[in-house]
């Protein structure tokens, strides 16, 4: 009697619906499908593979013994150029990209217009690889450390713009307001609202960027664009394994150095 | 009376900036006129490459649309190329997070698995392409190989600070019921990084997609090299093509990351899907290549 009225259950409990499980299996089909498809039709010379390990061995014998002695002089002003590019293209990317950040935050730019522009502006600043700008840059500037430093300054203003922008949308609305009811301007809003609110985030971006365009800009002169990659070319072209050795462990050590700079100065600044 | 000259100092610039803070900004400064003048930065290069950009980007219009056979048949190879480096990437990486945790692991586990993964960060995709074009010859074999060492460095660091957060008390529960290692593992650390998991693999996903476009400048195949080439040849045109397809193809790719984690994560239906709304926004983790 009692049961016919209770809503009846089904007996067996389920945690996807038909639908959401049709979805995943298509996903999933489709993962394996991309997968097997590009294991068929992508090239490859099976007879450099067998050899692989020969040609290591090859490369780390001629690698050794680590050509110290090439240090002093060109080794040494490319990588103190490199460190230069990585610096002064932050501190450009930054000037670039806090106008964009501010541009791209609904909460602050109440203009759909600019905000799309702004996104856009991210977006292909993200789309386009570091070495692709360092080209459309030594068409423009030359080869050279400028076209370099230009470089990773529009490569980091897609991130550090997008970071900024969202840790805006974040903010407390609460001071915001509070400023707006007393008629304060916009850059006062800003400067005594938003700042306060972002600067922890804003400096973990900016370190984040640097750290990673120490990285960046030792590769970018492969293409010519300046810096330590420059020097470690030339070595490859001229077969000298042994300095290429050397430009490779001091980027190693350059890059471990910058893990260790941004670490100690997060904990000092925020 | 000192303490009301004091007061009235700062009621004229409450918000004035530290002594400290103005010297960082001189020093700042200081140092940013330093660096410009020893990379060789000048007003007259600034003019002459204003008049080179401008000829530079008449020459890039209209895009070439001529060689649509070489186009299509490296970016082709570039996809195969991400594909492949993020399937071997993420299945490498699994295991190795899983060793790395130390809340899971002993340290003689520990050690041997962050060090593969600190090698693996510590280098530069496009310089792990030059070994591995040097060991496996030029082609996308190389590529795949490169991009997979970055994927195992970038998943597996930031897979192994997300078990290491894990609640260990459903991991006492399960151990409790008698359940083996690898049970435990499945069914009390899985389903608590699992979410996590899929943001990392899709961000991965992503960024390979951008890397395998560029692996291709040191002969590591994909459209890379094509764009270097055309580069060299002063094929401006056709450049525009390549990296307005390059924008194209890594859009279409976040919007793809996006649809997999609105589906693995947020269980959407097919018609929340096709509405356009791909569940809650998640942001990617803030790595290598944001």
């Amino acid at each position: 009697m009692n049961a016919s009225t209770l809503p009846s259950y089904p007996r067996h409990w389920q945690r996807y619906t038909a639908g959401q499980r049709l979805l995943r299996f298509a996903l999933y089909l489709l993962f394996i499908a991309a997968i097997v498809q590009s294991a068929r039709t992508i090239d490859v010379i099976p007879e450099f593979l067998y050899d692989a390990p020969q040609q290591m061995g090859d490369l780390l014998n001629r690698m050794w013994p680590i050509d110290w002695g090439s240090f002093r002089g060109t080794v040494s002003s490319a990588l103190l150029e490199t460190l230069h590019m990585a610096t002064l293209g932050t501190m450009l990317a930054i000037v670039l990209a806090v106008p964009v950040g501010l541009l791209a935050a609904t909460n602050l730019t109440r203009n759909r217009g600019l905000n799309l522009l702004a996104r856009f502006i991210l977006v292909s600043s993200r789309s386009i690889n570091s070495l692709v700008w360092a080209l459309l840059f030594i068409a423009i500037f030359g080869p050279g450390a400028v076209a370099g430093t230009m470089a990773i300054a529009f490569r980091s203003i897609g991130f550090v713009g997008k970071l900024l922008g969202e840790a805006i949308e974040e903010a407390q609305p609460g001071p915001i307001e509070a400023l707006t009811a007393t008629g304060a301007s916009t850059a006062s809003i800003i400067q005594y609202g938003y700042w306060p609110q972002i600067r922890p985030a804003f400096w973990s971006i900016v370190l984040l960027r640097w750290d990673i365009n120490v990285r960046e800009s030792a590769v970018l002169g492969l293409v010519g664009a300046g810096g330590i990659g420059m020097a470690l070319n030339s070595a490859m072209d001229l077969f000298q394994w042994d300095r290429v050795a050397l430009i490779l462990v001091l980027i190693f050590a350059v890059v471990i150095l910058a893990e260790i700079i941004i670490t100690r100065s997060r904990r000092s600044l925020l | 009376m000192a303490g009301m000259k004091a007061g009235d100092a700062a009621q004229a610039r409450p918000f004035a900036l530290s002594w400290q803070a103005r010297a960082l900004w001189i020093v700042g400064l200081i140092y940013a006129v330093y660096a410009a003048s020893q990379l060789g930065f000048s007003w007259s290069r600034f003019e002459a490459g204003m008049e080179l950009g401008a000829r530079f980007l008449s020459r890039l219009f209209p895009p070439s649309i001529e060689r649509l056979d070489v186009l299509w048949k490296g970016i082709a190879e570039s996809l195969e190329i991400a594909v492949l480096a993020s399937t071997l990437g993420i299945l490498l990486s699994l295991p190795i997070s899983l060793l790395g945790a130390r809340n899971l692991m002993p340290a003689w586990a520990t050690w041997p698995s962050r060090a593969i993964v600190a090698l693996c960060r510590a280098l530069h995709p496009v310089i792990v392409a030059i070994i591995f074009v040097k060991a496996v010859g030029f082609g996308a074999l190389a590529g795949v190989l490169a991009l997979t060492v970055a994927s195992i460095g970038f998943i597996g660091k930031l897979f192994t600070e997300a078990i290491e957060e894990i609640s260990l008390k459903q991991v006492e529960a399960v151990r409790a019921s008698g359940a083996s290692f690898a049970n435990v593992i499945i069914f009390a650390v899985m389903p608590q990084v699992f979410a996590r998991f899929v943001g990392f693999a899709t961000y991965q996903l992503d960024s390979n997609l951008r890397n395998s476009t560029m692996v291709g400048i040191v002969g590591a195949g994909g459209i890379g090299g094509t764009l270097f080439s055309a580069f060299q040849r002063f094929d401006y045109d056709f450049v525009c093509t390549i990296l307005i397809t390059i924008i194209a193809i890594i859009m279409l790719g976040e919007v793809l990351a996006r649809m997999v984690r609105a589906i693995l994560l947020d269980n959407v239906s097919l018609g929340e899907l096709l509405r356009g709304r791909p569940g809650r926004r998640e942001r990617g983790p803030t790595g290598d290549d944001a």
